[in-house]
């Protein structure tokens, strides 16, 4: 198999393999094709730490005043605490 | 609220009687997450608000149907992301379905940006100029991928959960988030790539 042909198999099976799902025998295939590849490496470590960045990213707070006109809206004022 | 009603399960079959105290609960632990998704899927305050209020209202309206089939979070989410949906086909009407069809295969391996930005410290990855920028990023992606990307990797969804929610296959659902992820890479590369370059220069 040639490297380009390779490098493309990675990057279709690049996500299941960041997700832990990929097949034993493919991720067997695809660790040794990372070893020889640096570009490989590359899109695999930047891609774990995009998956990364945005998984800790904080996320928007709900506003104050946007919770209480939910729970007006709702009708369950008596619950608002 | 306290911690301990929060982790307290809530009881479906409360709900569907039309416990309020139940629904209440359900509400002060799902709105957040609920907004915080519909801000990332409508990109503006007021629309995540509406979609807000509309999802829990529909959802109050169909608890008695409710089957159970789906679990709680999934089927909240999933009334949220039709209504998000909704109010953007109203506002763009140009915009993608979530239905559609993913772009063809030759477009995933165009371009593949070869930059090492792991290294960058945290403090340039994360300060207030990269955070508006992954905002962008996340923004630009077609509906179709963002929304299995937010679910997924931001809302922490598994792959299952999330097809659930999108009432997609798993399969459809993972070459989505292949996609979406290596959109963002590539974004995400770039931007970096970049900054890298300057603190080079300097």
């Amino acid at each position: 198999m040639n490297k380009h042909t390779t490098c493309q198999n990675l990057l279709h099976s690049m996500s299941d393999y960041v997700d832990g799902v990929l097949d034993e025998s493919i991720c067997t295939d695809l660790e040794r094709h990372l070893r020889e590849c640096e570009n490989c490496r590359v899109v695999l470590n930047t891609m774990k730490k995009t998956i990364e960045i945005y998984h800790t990213l904080p996320g928007a707070d709900i506003p104050e005043e946007v919770r209480t006109r939910l729970y007006k809206k709702l009708e369950l004022d008596d619950y608002l605490r | 609220m306290s911690d301990k009603v929060q982790t307290v399960e809530i009881s479906v079959e409360a709900l569907r009687a039309g416990d309020r105290g139940e629904f209440a609960r359900l509400v002060e632990k799902y709105s957040a997450p609920i907004y915080r998704l519909a801000l990332r899927i409508v990109n503006n305050d007021q629309d995540a608000e509406d979609v807000l209020q509309e999802t829990f209202l529909k959802a109050y309206r169909s608890l008695p149907k409710f089957e159970g089939r789906s679990s709680l979070n999934t089927w909240l989410y999933r009334i949220a992301v039709n209504e998000a949906l909704m109010l953007l086909r109203q506002r763009r009407p140009d915009s993608v379905s979530i239905d559609e069809e993913v772009e063809g295969e030759d477009s995933l391996l165009d371009a593949v940006q070869i930059v090492d930005w792991c290294c960058l410290p945290e403090s340039e990855l994360m300060d207030s100029e990269a955070r508006k920028y992954l905002d962008i990023a996340i923004d630009r992606l077609p509906k179709n991928l963002q929304v299995v990307f937010i679910l997924r990797d931001i809302e922490d969804l598994s792959i299952r959960e999330t097809a659930e929610t999108l009432g997609l296959t798993e399969t459809a659902v993972k070459t989505r988030l292949l996609r979406a992820r290596l959109h963002l890479r590539n974004q995400l590369s770039s931007y970096y790539g970049e900054r890298m370059a300057e603190i080079k220069r300097q």
